[in-house]
């Protein structure tokens, strides 16, 4: 026989939760058969706090956040961690700031002293800023050319109204990007970043005594309270008639498509029933029924799937492919087809065991790596699912019924007021 | 302190050739199943480009046993992952189950090893896949510059070639030479099979004899290559595409992975452009040479392990209004530093717990350890990856300053350059509903 293995998994029995009295969560996730730690966590200070005109503040205030700081300068921060071989990171969403780290487990004290002095004393010098806006104007720049990003662009803008977050994107924009200054990171920056809603996990080889004690050391006195709460989510509905945007690009060989609607947000009660949907008309067994008829039956694309977002949303469910220009409507008609056979014709059985053991089936997978716990500790807490949510999963999932499948394809997805955005050569698609 | 020690690892043989690799760990009730064979973009000739890739895509459509879809099905089913991946040196093809599926990998990676169906329809749709993929790539503007740039470095050997292959040889390949590259290069005197995970050895062998004894034993192939002549001067490339910004690339030929100056390269290239994977590289040389002054956006160093001498590849995305000369400039100036001066005993303590931290954060999943394993399988040495951190601890700054003087010399190397020509004023357009 096999040795027995060392892994269970992380339930309210083995994950240690604490709330610091400042209102940082904390949660520890103990692997000794580690060698190293993963940090993940997030904070309220997305783009939702940016005003509609200034796209792009939230992302470069959480990117400038490592450019310097009251006692340390950008070469000092960098060298600390990557002399060790750590590492740290901000990336910056519609709602939060999400950040993750890693380090050898001897390292966490300074991977936690890094992450405290970033968050809380950082000073945005004006060249560093200077030269992350060169950074990004490069990169977004670079961006325009890529039918992907020209096509998703086109059909976020087309399917959220423009006061809506979801209008446009975290990362920023040329305009947006263009007259902020150093000024203005700080503002945001000491109005948006505190301890409220902030959330720290911390996973692999310490103590769930040690990591909670160095979270209280670096963060544990940090106050901030002139910081707002999340604002409600705004209600918005699909548009009320389909919706049709071509992106012109010249000189590309393929055309971009990106078409859907809006989906649940995650904590909806039917998200997980949304998510099989989902997954039967786009994930499962290569992508699923548009998979199997515009990859594998049609030789159209390389890739073609469906995908839900959710989120605090409600983000989008959308369809992606990339096909040749000529085969656009081919492909489009195919995907619109199956939207219908989801929304109009009852899913089989065997589709929803399938899809049901899958789901359940590649959790210990999820799980196998340290940041994949960490990741998911922070989904837990941040929609509020509960410390059992993963011990109590294959129960939940296994009570979504074949009705409750069809009635969330239904409920979503409407075709007739799809939006469908493509990018690529013109090809005839604006005349 | 970091253990470089790995759970005990045992090679096996079987009678018609297949070498198995079987390595118990326990931490997570999983298994990595990979099976590697020794074939990859290196080894096809002209007119043939992209044969591996496309045969890799036809061995997802399934056998008489299992047909196209099932096999999908069969994984996701029980929580699997699985994929294949054309190298330049092999084709690989891997799932990780639940510990107590893995039949389910053995029963489908024997029968399709000799079974593919190769079907004609699917050869056809599988075809403009294919292509479609090749497209997708070709709206990468660097596609293009990479390309250009291996097939400046390489005249004569198959490195010269992407993957994906020509475009050309994707639609004027047939299915008959599809079914002959099958045939020649799927048996098992041509595959290592690399399992990692939660089994007991003895059980796994035994099962793999059962799933893999009774396949022919026919002899290992004659792998089709053509060596490089040594080059004998500086090279260059420019590539003209739609767009905004200039790339520039310096591209070095390097020797194979098994070189002993292997290992001093990885630690030059640590220091040049940063260790990679986990870890960012702001404080390495070029980053503060290119970056922080605004030459470029981004600078990336790439070392890929090759059986052959392949190429250190150092890119750097220019910065909006300034030229590829600055950056290339600046590039090769902190070559020539490092080559006049050396590095500092701190850089090369540095980049070597670097390298530690990265090996255990690489080493935390069953299936990267396999993967490297394959890896080290295809390179000719089985312990490779796991000597790896002894490796570089024992290279020297001097080793490092050597081993820039005599390989980063302008007779080996290409340089590349992107120039952007704009894009026409693109148009976003309310069409009518469809």
């Amino acid at each position: 026989m096999a040795p027995a293995t060392a892994f269970s998994l992380p339930s309210s029995q083995n994950i240690t939760r604490v709330v610091l009295p400042n209102g940082i969560t904390v949660l520890v996730f103990q692997m000794p058969h580690l060698q190293s730690v993963a940090l993940a966590g997030s904070l309220n200070a997305g783009a939702v706090f940016e005003p509609n005109d200034r796209n792009g503040l939230a992302s470069m205030t959480a990117a400038a956040l490592m450019r310097g700081t009251q006692t340390q300068d950008f070469a000092a921060i960098h060298s600390a961690l990557e002399d060790v071989g750590a590492d740290l990171g901000y990336g910056t969403g519609f709602s939060t700031v999400a950040y993750g780290g890693k380090s050898l487990a001897e390292d966490l004290p300074l991977l936690l002293a890094q992450l405290s002095d970033t968050l809380r004393h950082p000073v945005f010098p004006d060249e560093q800023v200077e030269n992350l806006r060169g950074q990004r104007v490069t990169e977004l720049r670079y961006a325009e050319q890529d039918i992907r990003t020209r096509a998703e662009r086109a059909f976020r803008r087309t399917l959220y109204p423009s006061e809506h977050v979801y209008h446009r994107s975290p990362y920023g924009s040329l305009a947006g990007l263009a007259d902020l200054t150093a000024d203005d990171l700080r503002a945001f920056h000491a109005q948006h970043y505190g301890p409220q809603g902030m959330n720290v996990a911390i996973v692999g080889a310490v103590t769930p005594e040690r990591a909670i004690d160095l979270v209280s050391q670096h963060l544990g006195d940090w106050t901030n309270p002139s910081q707002p709460g999340l604002p409600d989510v705004q209600p918005v509905t699909p548009p009320a008639e389909p919706r049709r945007v071509h992106v012109s690009i010249a000189g590309k060989e393929q055309t971009a498509i990106v078409m859907g609607t809006i989906g649940p947000s995650t904590t909806a009660p039917d998200f997980q029933a949304t998510r099989i949907a989902n997954s039967i008309l786009g994930e499962f067994g290569m992508m699923g029924r548009i998979g199997q008829i515009v990859r594998e039956e049609m030789g159209l694309a390389y890739y073609a799937y469906s995908q839900l977002e959710g989120g605090r949303g409600p983000g989008a469910w959308s369809i992606a492919a990339g096909v040749a220009p000529d085969d656009v409507h081919t492909a489009i008609d195919a995907a619109l087809n199956e939207v219908h056979r989801i929304v109009n014709e009852p899913v089989d059985r065997e589709d929803l065991e399938d899809n049901l053991a899958y789901f359940t089936g590649r959790l210990p997978l999820r799980l196998e790596s340290a940041s994949g716990i960490a990741s998911q500790l922070i989904i837990i807490e941040r929609f509020n699912l509960g410390l059992d949510y993963i011990a109590n999963y294959r129960d939940m999932l296994y009570r979504i019924t074949l009705e409750d499948v069809q009635a969330a394809a239904r409920k979503y997805l409407d075709p007739h007021r799809f939006v469908i955005a493509t990018a690529g050569p013109d090809n005839g698609e604006t005349s | 302190m970091i253990e470089t020690q790995f759970a005990p690892t045992t090679t096996h043989h079987l009678d018609n050739g297949l070498t198995v690799i079987l390595r118990e760990v326990h931490s997570v009730p999983v298994i990595s199943f990979w099976l590697a064979y020794r074939v990859g973009s290196r080894n096809e000739r002209s007119g043939q480009t992209g044969i591996s890739h496309w045969l890799e895509h036809m061995l997802f459509k399934g056998t008489e046993r299992y047909p196209a879809g099932v096999l999908d099905k069969l994984i996701d089913r029980v929580g699997g992952e699985w994929n294949a991946f054309t190298s330049m040196d092999y084709t690989m093809y891997y799932e990780t189950l639940p510990a107590d599926r893995i039949d389910l990998a053995l029963d489908l990676e024997s029968d399709r090893m000799v079974n593919a169906s190769l079907d004609p329809e699917d050869v056809e749709s599988e075809r403009t896949v294919v292509i479609s993929e090749r497209r997708d790539n070709e709206d990468s503007p660097t596609f293009w510059l990479n390309e250009e740039l291996r097939a400046a470095a390489f005249r004569v050997h198959g490195y010269h070639h992407t993957v994906i292959g020509d475009m050309t040889d994707l639609y004027s390949m047939s299915r008959d030479d599809l079914i002959r590259h099958y045939r020649a290069h799927y048996r098992p005197s041509n595959a290592v099979i690399i399992a990692v995970g939660d089994f007991d050895t003895q059980q796994m062998f035994s099962k793999i004899e059962r799933y893999f004894g009774g396949l022919p034993a026919d002899p290992a192939p004659q792998l089709f290559t053509r060596p490089e002549p040594e080059p004998q001067g500086e090279r260059r490339i420019v590539v003209e595409r739609p767009g905004h910004t200039a790339f520039v690339r310096v591209a070095y030929r390097m020797p194979a992975a098994t070189d002993p100056d292997w290992f001093k390269l990885v630690m030059l290239d640590s220091i040049l452009t940063g260790p990679g994977g986990n870890i960012d590289n702001k404080t390495s040389r070029l980053y503060r040479a290119l970056v922080a002054p605004g030459i470029a956006a981004s600078i990336a160093g790439s070392l890929q392990e090759s059986i052959d001498p392949y190429l250190y590849s150092i890119g750097a995305t220019v910065s909006d209004g300034r030229s590829p000369q600055d950056a290339e400039a600046a590039i090769l100036t902190e070559i020539e530093r490092i080559q006049n001066d050396g590095i500092t005993q701190s850089e090369l303590d540095k980049a070597r717990k670097q390298a530690r931290a990265s090996f255990a954060y690489e080493t935390e999943r069953v299936t990267n350890q396999a993967y490297w394993l394959a890896q080290s399988a295809m390179l000719g040495e089985p312990e490779w990856f796991d000597r790896f951190i002894d490796r570089v601890s024992q290279v020297t700054v001097e080793d490092v300053q050597h081993v820039a003087r005599r390989l980063l010399i302008p007779r080996r190397r290409v340089i590349g350059w992107l120039l952007p020509t704009g894009l026409q004023a693109d148009t976003e357009t309310d069409l009518e509903e469809v």
